[in-house]
């Protein structure tokens, strides 16, 4: 995979080109453009040729989207309920779906005609992920599902779903997985909004009750789905550690001095806002940091030598942006009491109007930043073993079959 | 800030070089022998550290017989002394008192010392803080008096970093067009000088009393300007000093964590220790980014070195101390030990963290430039 062709700068924006001489963003739907960049080859330009691709190197790709901007005030980017699927569905097809599959799934993953989503975590099976406990058994030429998975973003608007199940009990937990893609509107799907304590629902719960799967749609062999896995895992947490803000003060520094500047300033003691202003210099000053660790690590990446300041973005973020909202709400002093946003049960999450609901809502949401994506506890597993090369922990259920280790 | 944070072969071959040095001439046993003695360190290896590898005048401009580098490679000299606690008058000398002369002296002044300091020939400090502990320019109340054709100089300063051996002192006073900086030579008349007993015994720092002590002006106009980026660079390149000395703390206390066992396991790999050696790989890598982010602010002499400055300091200070106390705490009851080597990082961490104002000083200096 790391075989990449080369091809001029110049050459892949003439391509470009070529692609808004058949098709312009201003006048063209987001579908139908993107359709068409896919047959061109420029969709992801680090797949193969005929795949959506060029086999170029994935530093290409901005190449491609820079001189879109160029040529057009309207630029169709990854539509946002298509993000789990081009950033996990595509490339776990490409490397283990069959041909009939990749000619069929990528260039609708690519268009936004059909979304996909990922279901891994299960009630019971939360960090440990490898334990989970639904169950796919072999009937002839399909597999019979039965199970419940959670926290599955898009699935109420999913087509296809990438499913981690059990298909072999009696080995070691991440002996006995194998990963299917399966079909959201096979009967026995039931998909129900997960409501978290912001009162919207970002994710579902998805049951399974007998749902049939070709066999064709087990990707990798029987037993290797922890291994197909662990390539989209990887991929999530690059996608969450993201960096904080891109420019010297922005993002949450801005917002939460914004809220410091609007604070009652008769309703604080002296003694008070010193305190607080302490705080909100605090969290000036991490949420700076986080943005020049990322500056750091990508200027460590071109050099060649990245060293863990790239690893630690993912904790250090989910702790500070806690920090940060803790203290806005503090800010606000008594005006925290009110949540004007309300909590009528919703589908669908944000849209939130103005800092001071922003900073009430983000309260609550950053609870989920040292959960999501891998718990903060599970990151300094990683950070203290794989950085650190501290030994882990003795598995107690590394070794026996899956179906004896103890389980809530 | 139009930062990259690039560091070049260069930069890996000055690292390398002066880490095998120090690794000769200042391993933990050389730290003990000096922080021991009044002087504060041993003038051979300072000589050779001039000489070899002309740290001594880093930062002087070749046309002043120093090697004309700048912060980043500053920055890597000051991580390097910092990891191995070197005991030197690097900080007074090399960087806060040829700052002070590159920034705010005329130049015959410039002539005079800067050599002598790029040679490791001469000791100067700057006398800046006054007994109230005040790092700030605003709480300097000493008074320069005309007298002839010089000045003369009265009253108390206080934490100069090595001022008991310093040749010549830079003193900074207040005289009739602002603050300025006056050149006092250690032998002159009226000059006292006290050492004080320091938490750090790494890091020497006198008392001086000045009692109508002859002096010269050197440079002219009020330097308040001056001084006060002078201040920041000095900061600046405490800080990389820092985040040396808490990296070192790290790796003290993960390479503990792997190889003590208790209960029939490395401690590390209990999840209290672990995570405790996480959190610190965090706020060390944090540190360094601020630390870096104010040196190389300070080798382009950029606008917001004041703010980078203030940040890292504010940061730095608290990653590092506790960087060195939880390397105590994972080290257990070895770690509180005389023998054991931890002592020497949380003395030297508390007493960076305390010189040119503390963390809390800095966060208020941060929310005054930041607006907050």
């Amino acid at each position: 995979m790391s075989e990449y062709r080369t091809m001029s700068e110049e050459e892949l924006r003439e391509r470009t080109r070529a692609l808004l001489d058949v098709v312009h963003p201003e006048t063209t739907d987001s579908v139908r453009f993107r359709q068409v960049q896919y047959e061109h080859g420029l969709a992801w330009v680090h797949f193969p040729e005929g795949y959506g691709g060029l086999g170029l190197s994935p530093k290409m790709n901005v190449v491609v989207l820079d001189e879109i901007a160029k040529h057009s005030k309207v630029v169709h980017h990854d539509p946002p309920a298509s993000i789990i699927g081009i950033g996990m569905g595509a490339p776990v097809v490409l490397t283990y779906g069959s041909e009939e599959m990749k000619k069929r799934m990528l260039p609708k993953i690519f268009s936004g005609e059909e979304i996909w989503c990922q279901m891994f975590s299960e009630p019971s099976a939360g960090s440990d992920v490898a334990g989970l406990s639904t169950r796919a058994v072999r009937d002839g030429d399909e597999w019979v599902v039965n199970g419940q998975k959670v926290w599955t973003t898009v699935a109420h608007l999913a087509r296809w779903g990438m499913l981690l199940a059990r298909t072999n009990p009696d080995v070691p937990k991440h002996d006995g997985l194998s990963y299917f893609v399966v079909d959201m509107h096979s009967p026995g799907v039931d998909v129900r909004p997960l409501y978290q304590i912001t009162g919207e629902a970002e994710f579902n719960e998805v049951f399974f009750n007998d749902v049939r799967i070709p066999h064709d749609h087990l990707l990798g062999k029987e037993g290797q789905g922890w291994r197909v896995a662990i390539t989209t895992l990887m991929n999530e947490r690059v996608a969450i550690g993201g960096g904080g803000s891109k420019r010297k003060g922005g993002g949450a520094s801005a917002q939460l001095l914004e809220l410091w500047k609007g604070r009652e300033r008769d309703a604080l003691t002296p003694g008070q806002q010193a305190i607080l202003r302490d705080r909100v210099t605090r969290c000036y000053m991490e949420n700076e940091l986080l943005r020049l660790t990322a500056q750091r690590a990508r200027a460590a990446q071109k050099g060649g030598t990245p060293g863990p300041e790239g690893s630690v973005a993912k904790l250090a973020q989910a702790e500070i942006n806690k920090h940060t909202w803790e203290t806005g709400i503090d800010v606000l002093g008594a005006r925290g009491l009110s949540f004007e946003a309300g909590y009528e049960l919703r589908q669908g999450f944000g849209g939130i109007e103005g800092v001071e609901a922003l900073a009430k809502y983000l309260f609550l949401r950053s609870r989920a930043n040292s959960i999501e994506g891998g718990t903060s506890e599970i990151m300094r597993n990683i950070l203290g073993e794989r950085v650190l090369g501290l030994p882990g922990d003795p598995r107690v259920d590394k070794d026996i079959p899956w179906k004896d280790v103890p389980r809530s | 800030m139009a930062l990259d944070f690039s560091f070049t072969d260069e930069h890996e071959e000055l690292r390398a070089t002066v880490r095998a040095f120090l690794t000769a001439k200042s391993d933990e046993a050389a730290v003990r022998a000096q922080m021991a003695t009044e002087r504060g360190y041993d003038p051979a290896v300072w000589t050779q550290l001039a000489e070899q590898i002309g740290l001594a005048g880093l930062i002087v401009p070749e046309e002043h017989g120093g090697a004309g580098m700048g912060y980043v490679e500053l920055l890597v000299a000051m991580e390097e002394m910092g990891r191995a606690l070197l005991c030197a008058p690097y900080l007074g000398t090399a960087v806060f008192a040829a700052n002070a002369l590159l920034d705010c002296a005329d130049a015959s002044a410039q002539k005079e010392l800067l050599p002598e300091i790029a040679a490791g020939r001469a000791i100067v400090s700057v006398a800046h803080a006054e007994p109230g502990g005040r790092w700030d320019l605003a709480g300097i109340a000493m008074r320069a008096r005309a007298k002839g054709d010089g000045f003369e100089l009265d009253g108390t300063k206080a934490w100069v970093l090595d001022g008991h051996t310093a040749d010549v002192l830079l003193v900074v006073a207040r005289g009739d067009e602002g603050l300025g900086l006056y050149r006092v030579d250690a032998g002159a008349e009226g000059v006292t000088r006290t050492l004080v007993p320091t938490l750090d015994t790494t890091r020497k720092l006198a008392h001086v009393e000045l009692a109508a002590t002859p002096a010269t002006r050197i440079g002219s106009g009020d330097q308040t300007a001056n001084l006060e980026r002078v201040l920041a660079k000095t900061v600046a390149a405490l800080t990389a000093e820092q985040v040396g000395g808490a990296q070192r703390c790290l790796e003290m206390a993960t390479d503990y964590a792997k190889t003590r066992l208790q209960f029939g396991r490395p401690i590390g790999s209990y999840q209290a220790i672990k995570h405790k050696c996480a959190d610190m790989l965090v706020s060390v890598e944090l540190a360094k980014s601020a630390a870096y982010a104010a040196c190389f602010a300070a080798a382009e002499d950029d606008e917001e070195l004041l703010e980078a400055t203030a940040l890292a300091k504010a940061y730095c200070s608290e990653a590092y101390f506790t960087a060195a106390a939880d390397n105590i705490q994972i080290h257990g009851g070895m770690g509180f030990t005389w023998e054991h080597p931890a002592h020497l990082y949380l003395k030297r961490a508390k007493s960076t963290d305390l010189l040119f104002g503390d963390a809390a000083q800095h966060r208020e200096r941060l929310a005054d430039q930041v607006g907050i």
